[in-house]
């Protein structure tokens, strides 16, 4: 049984159509990616999955089952973390508390706990401190770990998204555009911590990049997609050299 | 001059703050037994200043020099001295205490103190007990307007839900009343009962702010403030059309139960419960709502229920809030609790600072001893304290204490203070 499986999904704006008849197929440990112009409905299929937005048509099974209709906090909690495009971290909290949060559907010790305090939650905080240290060391920000979100670097803020996206300990990875913005320099960087992330935990990436580089090096498969349809599917190579791809991404020459 | 007012405040932080609780304490006894003598003999034919002479500074300002006096020689000295000389040794002796007894030992100083200088002057006695349900209401309204970035003014509502439901169980059970007849249980209970009362008067607020609570699902912002408001209107308009209960005219005969001690009490546990819980994970998603809801609700946080409980628990506390004031009263109309007391909530809010357990205290200290100093100018305070608060969102747009807290001392043998304890 593949991990998720996505059939037929469809959605519309309005009258727009902003993805049609999408399918695709992601096994535990796989490193897909999805690339395509600026409006192709990439991030939008990300909003199908998470559960932002409902489908119009289309089923997306994770673990055998249907999760189309679940509110995003249910999903999430199955195992379905993300990052944004654009950051959307909680800017005037810590690093460290953007990351615990993120653990919010495993606090057990409820309302009694979170009004009066107690040693039960004690222990828990403190559980929930060490493995958001853990994540914040993997990703070599912990020496930030006490500073507010919105005065960090750009690049640095882009990593605590990746520690807040694996605190909810999930088994898919969602990176919407993870080297956006980021100097060469940096990109080598989040692709190593990419790289990494993968051997470490062993949980499958699904990937939307503009950077060719990352995303020929990176990903197994990639998906092209154009007007919210998919318009090659394969291993890098393939679609490196596929004639329309290029044209999606360069347009024809006018005669 | 930079330089004096540091070394002051050094000096201030360098002496133990249990000997400042002692020297005040004692400033009080003092008060209590020659407060009198000493303010016929240095020309205040009114007796003793009610509250610091505040009331006077605009009312008779000849006097304010003999105030000044009075202040000195009542409260100044015997505090610095009593403080300066015992430092060392509470030093010491609070130093070996446990936490728990630590905490114990300042808030009974800090009752006592209250207890005291308040018993001398009944509308001083008014003054803290307005004071402790203006810091309920800033703390529970910071819940929803600081912590979770939403702008609620219907906190005058829940207090009028708070506020007539508990008077009606008190006076249904403990008054012979022409509506609700002879009492229903003996009067000694009535002491028992008056906790069990507020809360239901609390809860009863709390099952009205679903009204606010579930169009937030849907709505933020400036729409979901007009909602809010909108409530504040309704629950007028239907207080003022039940007859039986007054109508427009009031409802009164509850028993003036609301003592110091008891707004003490529900002050410590309001600022106790909502410190709590803003500092636990569970409560840090209320701020994640305010700071991206969208990023929120993808990271496993159930955003619905995150404004549940910050609705509830804002409502629950205004709820409680409003009934201390109605027992205090003793009376109460529809009109008291109007858009008016909205905004004066709002002014504690933004005085003190959002985001703020101690900003919350100090907003609502701050905006009484204002208010005591403005009351001769009668109207006019509604000039001088929207000024203020603009000139307040110009220079601290998060109010005096936005985002921060004043350091509390260190209670005991333990190197923390207890609201950091298990928070971060």
């Amino acid at each position: 049984m593949p991990l998720m499986q996505i059939n037929h999904l469809t959605h519309f704006f309005g009258g727009l159509r902003a993805v049609h008849d999408f399918n695709t197929t992601i096994e535990m440990g796989d490193l897909k990616g999805l690339i395509g112009p600026n409006g192709a409905g990439k991030t939008t299929i990300f909003n199908l999955v998470t559960g932002v937005y409902r489908p119009t048509e289309g089923e997306v099974i994770f673990e055998g089952k249907n999760i189309v209709g679940k509110r995003p906090n249910v999903i999430s909690d199955m195992g379905i973390a993300r990052t944004f495009q654009n950051l959307r971290l909680w800017t005037n909290m810590t690093v460290l508390d953007n990351v615990k949060i993120a653990a919010y559907s495993r606090i057990k010790y409820g309302l009694v706990g979170a009004f009066l305090g107690g040693n039960g939650r004690y222990e828990e905080e403190r559980m929930l401190d060490q493995e958001a240290e853990r994540l914040l060391k993997m990703l070599d920000i912990d020496k930030f770990r006490d500073f507010k979100v919105s005065n960090l670097p750009y690049g640095i803020q882009r990593r605590v998204e990746i520690a807040r996206a694996l605190m909810v300990r999930p088994k898919l990875l969602l990176l919407d555009e993870p080297a956006a913005g980021m100097s060469p320099a940096e990109m080598l960087e989040i692709m190593d911590v990419i790289r990494m992330i993968q051997d470490e935990l062993g949980l499958a990436i699904w990937l939307i990049e503009h950077r060719m580089k990352m995303v020929m090096e990176l990903c197994q498969s990639i998906q092209v997609l154009n007007f919210g349809e998919v318009i090659a599917e394969g291993p890098p190579d393939a679609i490196r050299n596929n004639p329309v791809v290029i044209k999606a991404y360069l347009g024809t020459v006018v005669s | 001059m930079k330089l004096k007012t540091d070394k002051l405040i050094n000096h201030i932080l360098s002496i133990h703050p249990m000997a400042w609780l002692i020297g005040a304490l004692v400033s009080a006894v003092v008060e209590w037994s020659v407060g009198t003598v000493i303010a016929y003999s240095i020309g205040l034919s009114d007796g003793i200043p009610p509250v610091f002479g505040l009331s006077l500074i605009f009312a008779k300002p000849l006097l304010i020099p003999s105030v000044i006096l009075y202040l000195v020689l009542v409260y100044l000295i015997p505090i610095y001295v009593v403080a300066r000389l015992l430092s060392g040794v509470v030093g010491k002796v609070m130093s070996r205490l446990p936490q728990l007894a630590s905490i114990a030992v300042y808030l009974i100083m800090l009752y006592a103190v209250l207890e005291v200088w308040g018993s001398l002057d009944d509308y001083r006695l008014m003054v803290l007990k307005l004071i402790g349900i203006g810091i309920i209401l800033t703390v529970s309204l910071n819940l929803v307007n600081g912590w979770m970035g939403e702008f609620s003014v219907a906190h005058a509502g829940f207090m009028a839900i708070g506020a007539y439901v508990s008077s009606i169980v008190m006076v249904w059970g403990f008054v012979n009343d022409d509506v609700f007849g002879p009492a229903v249980l003996p009067t000694s209970w009535a002491p028992v009962a008056f906790p069990i009362a507020l809360i239901i008067g609390g809860i009863a607020a709390a099952i009205g702010a679903l009204v606010v609570a579930i169009p937030s699902f849907r709505t933020r912002g400036d729409y979901l403030g007009i909602i809010t408001l909108a409530f504040v209107f309704i629950v007028q308009g239907v207080i003022n059309n039940l007859n039986f209960i007054g109508g427009a005219r009031g409802f009164m005969h509850m028993p003036p139960l609301s003592s110091l001690t008891w707004v003490f009490i529900w002050t410590l546990l309001a600022l106790f419960m909502i410190q709590r819980y803003v500092s636990s994970t569970y409560g840090k998603a209320t701020s994640a709502v305010r700071d991206n809801e969208s990023a929120a609700e993808v990271m496993t946080v159930d955003t619905r229920k995150v404004k549940i409980i910050a609705f509830l628990t804002n409502a629950f506390w205004a709820g409680i809030a409003g009934g201390l004031y109605a027992h205090m009263m003793g009376y109460i109309n529809p009109g008291n609790f109007g858009i008016v007391m909205s905004v004066e909530v709002l002014a504690m809010l933004y005085l003190g600072g959002l985001n703020s357990i101690t900003g919350s205290v100090v907003g609502a200290v701050f905006y009484r001893l204002i208010s005591e100093i403005l009351r001769p100018l009668g109207l006019y305070k509604w000039v001088v304290i929207p000024v203020l608060l603009i000139l307040i969102m110009i220079y601290r747009p998060f109010g005096l204490l936005g985002f921060q807290e004043i350091k509390l001392p260190t209670f005991g043998r333990k190197k923390e203070v207890p609201h950091a304890a298990d928070a971060d």
